[in-house]
């Protein structure tokens, strides 16, 4: 442990001292909350959400409306962006129910784009993809496991017999694989909460207290 | 004996919390130092980044935010320190608003360690809206989608960004992601589409979701989460935070496999005492 006191983690003031002072100031009012609701609570929780609705509204408008348009269409002479450019403009109409109409245009050709661009990729990636890794013939305990588990818990999921017999067993099989595919999930689960909780932790006793390296 | 299961029925949410409370910081402050055995695709992602001729272009993506940094920051740092150590060159791309910064921190941090030179070695190109059609438009021309870096530099000025077109200058493309567009949108739009050879880092809640991405050969490494990071961190002899955080994460996961325990005991004894009676 370092011999490090409260006052020498405090001092010399500098903006990064008084940034993280601040962060572990929060941090505290956060998880306040686990006792109680508290208006230290809602003070963190509202500037968290304001802080970042201003940091967002800033960057979409920096990145798209003057990196994409008005950059391009004012210094580059490119008229090509004036056409999403518009596109987003008619999405504005929905706020006048006598125009709202005009806005499906827009919806209707970003719809239009993303499923071309997402469609033949999504089938290329998830689903031909794996289903030729599946069908890849390897003899091994692993690939078994897989091909029984794959089957079984398809089956589990088809309806349209009652489950009884040797579909009834597949089936019971398939409840046991997708389990412990659950139970991996909440694994890894609480493995990604608890590291958010670590990671204020180090934080707080790291950066701010000075107690650990 | 019995009581003591049945009080455990009602007791209060707050002595959770504080036994995990204990459980996390008391290690931080003696330090156990349990073994981190390292995965199949950890050492995947390592090899394949080891295995990389000298000078040759890596592409990492931070697609994350603050609130993914105690599980992805050691990642991209692990990465980031491999490659330098390596001498390859990186260029590092955001399709998350929140990312530049973090990516420019790793960047800063671990270039100094290894005497890189911003520009020659490694460059932040920021942040770039559009998602997929980004990285799709990437396949045309790495420069037209980001004509500035980070520090809104044109790139024509950076050594570095002078070798690259598009994908066919990338050796090996790292996902470092939390969430949408991310890891999945880069398989997609760039593995499937480019056949860039790829491996990724995710958050522990989105792991499970892409190992069957590995079992295919589309990812060709995957780190899933602080233990992930920890593995990638003793595999390149430079323990980290996440490293340094696995006694907790033990510590807490012990924990709460004896609460699951005890809860089911508890549960079990109190439904055998109903029908009793």
């Amino acid at each position: 442990m370092n011999e490090v006191s409260l006052w020498t983690g405090f001092w010399p003031f500098t903006p990064e001292r008084f940034a993280i002072w601040v962060g572990a100031i929060l941090t505290l009012c956060i998880y306040s909350f686990l006792y109680r609701d508290n208006p230290f609570y809602k003070f963190a929780e509202h500037l968290l959400v304001g802080v970042s609705a201003g940091y967002w509204a800033l960057i979409y408008w920096n990145a798209n409306i003057v990196g994409q348009l008005l950059v391009p269409v004012l210094r580059g002479g490119v008229l090509l962006p004036l056409v999403p450019g518009v596109l987003g403009l008619l999405m504005f109409t929905r706020f006048f129910p006598r125009f709202a109409w005009i806005s499906r245009y827009a919806i209707a050709f970003y719809v239009g784009g993303y499923a071309g661009l997402a469609i033949p990729s999504y089938m290329q990636a998830r689903v031909l993809a794996q289903v030729h890794a599946a069908m890849a013939p390897t003899v091994s305990i692993t690939a078994a496991l897989l091909l029984i588990g794959l089957i079984c818990s398809l089956l589990y999921f088809f309806f349209s017999r009652e489950h009884k017999g040797v579909l009834g067993g597949a089936s019971r099989i398939g409840i046991w694989f997708l389990m412990v595919g659950f139970g991996a999930s909440f694994g890894y689960t609480v493995m990604a909460r608890v590291s958010l909780l670590i990671g204020r932790m180090q934080f707080l006793f790291r950066d701010w207290l000075g107690l650990i390296r | 004996m019995i009581r003591f299961f049945e009080r455990l029925q009602s007791i209060d949410r707050r002595v959770v919390f504080l036994f995990v409370a204990i459980c996390v910081v008391l290690p931080f402050l003696f330090p156990f130092r349990l073994p981190v055995a390292v995965g199949r695709s950890t050492r995947g992602l390592f090899d394949e980044i080891e295995g990389l001729p000298e000078g040759s272009i890596v592409m990492l993506a931070g697609d994350y935010s603050p609130d993914g940094m105690p599980e992805l920051q050691p990642m991209t740092l692990a990465v980031y320190r491999h490659c330098f150590s390596r001498n390859l060159r990186v260029i590092s791309v955001c399709l998350w608003p929140e990312g530049p910064p973090l990516v420019e921190a790793a960047h800063q941090q671990v270039a100094a360690e290894y005497g890189k030179e911003y520009g020659v070695d490694y460059v932040n190109l920021g942040y770039t809206t559009g998602g997929p059609n980004a990285m799709v438009e990437m396949g045309t021309s790495i420069p037209g989608l980001f004509p500035r870096d980070f520090y809104l530099t044109p790139v024509e000025e950076l050594p570095l960004m002078r070798k690259i077109s598009n994908f066919a200058d990338i050796a090996f493309l790292v996902s470092i992601s939390a969430g949408t567009p991310g890891t999945r949108e880069w398989v997609q739009q760039v593995q499937s589409r480019f056949d860039v050879p790829m491996g990724a880092g995710v958050t522990a809640v989105s792991a499970p979701n892409f190992y069957p991405y590995m079992e295919s050969g589309q990812l060709l490494g995957l780190l899933g989460g602080m233990a992930g990071a920890a593995e990638y961190e003793i595999l390149i002899e430079q323990p980290g935070t996440a490293a340094r955080g696995m006694d907790a994460q033990s510590a807490v996961h012990l924990l709460i496999i004896l609460f699951v325990v005890l809860g089911n005991i508890s549960y079990l004894l109190s439904r055998r005492r109903e029908s009793e009676a």
